[in-house]
């Protein structure tokens, strides 16, 4: 596949504030302050269901999202409310989609597992692990069909590593080229368990030499090396060179689920990672750098907090859908 | 007689018969520390890790193993965690272990038990709320049971992996800790046969797994209006007693069946051909169902409830049947 099929002769500029370090910050702090937010109104049962928090993979979503254009696609899992702020999804709906509100984004058809937020391009999350990998793969072959130049990228985590679909999408995905980034966040659990009673292959990124993937195992709580590595990924993708897969070792600082009480995990596990958190860790980088001031770092969380807040109450104060709305949208 | 929880008795089946049988072995995510609602909690501990046997997600292969290791003696129970995941596995389950005994004429058979829980419950929503019971009927080979109380539940698995051939033991997570009384080593109770929980004469009311519960509530508050409902327990949809059905129709001329998969397509529309062919002349009314609306399975909290068949549904239901005369 060549460039000039794709649409476009070079990959295109990215949106500018995505290259202000502070914007980074700024946004995972936003997703960091919605899931905090969510697990408090979770408590409060103000939000019910089963709710898979990404806190501590901040930098994934972020560093991701950062390098993709408005149209580029991503599809997520079940652990997605990140992958989709990061997208430009709107907290106010995103926040009533998870409360259940018809002013959310699904109406309250999907709820948190089943995020849609189209016009940002995060196309859908799953309940099914690994079941969108295989759709992102026909995002992409849709996007060099029509020559748009756009890129699919999927999330998934280590567990999705182990199902079939995954294995087959990226032999797909090498012999045809399809312009698809794969987005390993591999936590180092699958629900309960540790990958190593998972897999003998403690880096996933093996899989993709195996199929003949370009692939790059990067630190997932640096959100600095995320980037780089999906700048290649984009680049590549955009050029017509095919998929990349990036596999971004990170933890997630909350339970499986939201009630969850982790036993399956030691103490100190925990707090070896919390010390990596990637959002304390990209503030002493840009301390360090001098590339912030202390009004940006304590605006960048006070401010996050406060469209969070917003968000919580627009969602809380919006009606419900209407009961009969169960039968309405099954068919286009 | 003890008092269990409907996952305590389920697990009390499965632990017997894995104690009775070294060849029981329990296959899926997470078995070996419980799973994540706890049905197989201190199995390994009891009877060694190499019994339970955690699998990756890989729900597909993992059950043609099972399979695999069924035509090879053992008897494999394996866990699909919900059963929207079962979608997975259809094909090993579909084109395997329901046709290996026929295919070979006999010569294979695959004694396998596939647990799997089902059902609304929490606002899981679309991915984690469904009940699939009903694509099963359509796959002759398979045997299905829904048990609905703890009693049942105990005897329905110790027999599931006695049986010779796959069976889908469906469970319904909101019925995990409902109690009740379990007689001592129960597994007398025979894999096709329902039960006929509340006799009646006006009205039978079919139900299933937990559609039970709010069958007996609607047929208890029609006796306060003077109608007297006859509530039946499917229990068993593969082989399905039609024979108890049959029986209790010819007696009471009308017939509800409920059931919490959608409408289309259910296991209503079953029972309704097999009552109709053989007592169509006893029916005194239309033969209706109380299902869920023919739609994906909502999230927010007001559209799954209306999801979800209830009492008063069933009590509409019961109502307009009684209504509707012959012409
Ligand atoms: C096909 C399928 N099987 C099982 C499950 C139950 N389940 C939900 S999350 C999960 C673990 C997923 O682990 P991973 O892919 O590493 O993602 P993480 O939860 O770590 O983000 C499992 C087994 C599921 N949702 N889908």
């Amino acid at each position: 596949m060549t460039a000039a099929k794709q649409g476009r002769a070079k990959a295109p500029a990215r949106r500018d504030e995505n290259r202000d370090p502070v914007s980074l910050l700024r946004r995972m702090w936003v997703i960091r302050a919605f899931e905090e937010k969510v697990s408090a109104l979770y408590a409060a049962r103000e939000i019910v269901g089963l709710l898979h928090l990404g806190i501590g993979q901040e930098a994934v979503a972020v560093g991701v999202c950062g390098m993709l254009d408005a149209d580029d696609l991503v599809y997520g899992g079940h652990r997605s409310h990140g992958h989709a702020i990061a997208k430009g999804a709107d907290l106010n709906r995103l926040m009533a989609e998870l409360a259940g509100r018809a002013t959310g984004y699904c109406r309250g058809k999907g709820g948190s597992m089943h995020v849609v937020a189209a016009e940002t391009g995060f196309v859908t999350a799953s309940g099914v692990v690994g079941g969108t990998v295989p759709l992102a793969l026909g995002a992409a072959f849709a996007a060099r069909e029509k020559g748009v130049g756009r890129v699919a990228v999927v999330f998934f985590g280590d567990g999705a590593g182990q199902t079939g679909p995954f294995h087959e999408s990226l032999n797909i995905a090498s012999l045809w080229g399809l312009p698809v980034i794969f987005v390993c966040e591999n936590n180092g659990y699958a629900e309960f368990t540790p990958l190593s009673a998972h897999t003998k292959v403690e880096r996933l990124a093996r899989h993709a030499e195996t199929y003949g993937i370009p692939s790059a195992t990067v630190d997932g709580n640096d959100i600095l090396a995320v980037r780089k590595a999906m700048g290649r990924a984009v680049d590549n993708a955009r050029a017509g060179k095919g998929p990349t897969f990036v596999e971004c070792l990170t933890y997630r600082l909350r339970g499986h689920y939201e009630g969850d009480p982790g036993k399956y995990r030691e103490l100190s596990q925990l707090a070896d990672w919390k010390k990596k958190d990637p959002i304390a860790r990209f503030t002493r980088v840009l301390k360090r750098r001098r590339a912030a001031s202390a009004k940006d770092f304590e605006e960048a969380e006070g401010d996050a907090r406060a469209l969070v807040e917003a968000a919580a109450e627009f969602a809380l104060a919006s009606p419900w859908p209407e009961p009969e709305e169960t039968g309405t949208q099954v068919w286009a | 007689m003890a008092e269990l929880s409907y996952l305590e008795a389920i697990r009390s089946g499965l632990l017997a018969e894995m104690r009775e049988d070294p060849s029981v072995y329990v296959f899926g995510e997470d078995v070996a520390l419980g799973g994540p609602f706890g049905v197989t909690q201190g199995i390994a501990e009891e009877l060694g890790g190499h019994r339970v046997v955690n699998t990756p997600i890989s729900e597909g292969t993992v059950m043609g193993v099972a399979i695999g290791a069924a035509l090879s003696g053992l008897r494999p129970v394996v866990e699909i965690m919900f059963v929207d995941f079962i979608t997975l596995a259809m094909d090993q389950l579909v084109n395997h272990a329901a046709k290996l005994h026929y295919m070979s004429g006999g010569q294979l058979k695959v004694p396998l038990t596939v647990r799997v829980q089902c059902g609304v419950q929490g606002n899981m929503g679309a991915h984690h709320s469904q009940s699939l019971e009903s694509w099963f009927l359509h796959v002759p080979g398979l045997k299905v049971v829904m048990p609905s109380n703890p009693a049942d539940a105990e005897s329905l698995m110790r027999n599931a992996i006695r049986d010779d051939n796959p069976v889908l033991f469906i469970e319904h997570r909101a019925l995990y800790f409902s109690r009740a009384e379990v007689p001592e080593g129960g597994s007398g109770l025979a894999m096709d046969r329902a039960s006929v929980l509340r006799p009646g004469t006006d009205v039978t009311v079919a139900a299933l797994s937990k559609m039970v519960q709010p069958a007996l509530e609607a047929a208890e508050a029609l006796a306060g209006e003077g109608v007297s409902a006859e509530v039946i327990d499917l229990r068993c949809l593969v082989p399905l007693d039609i024979d108890t059905l049959v029986e209790s129709v010819r007696k009471t001329s009308r017939l509800i069946v409920v059931h919490e998969a959608v409408e289309q397509g259910g296991i209503g529309a079953e029972v309704a051909a097999l009552v109709q062919e053989r007592a169509l002349y006893y029916l005194d009314s239309p033969i209706l169902r109380v299902a869920a609306p023919n739609a994906p399975v909502p999230c927010a909290p007001p559209l799954e409830t209306f999801f979800v068949p209830d009492k008063e549904r069933i009590m509409e239901a019961v109502r307009r049947s009684l209504a509707s005369q012959p012409a």
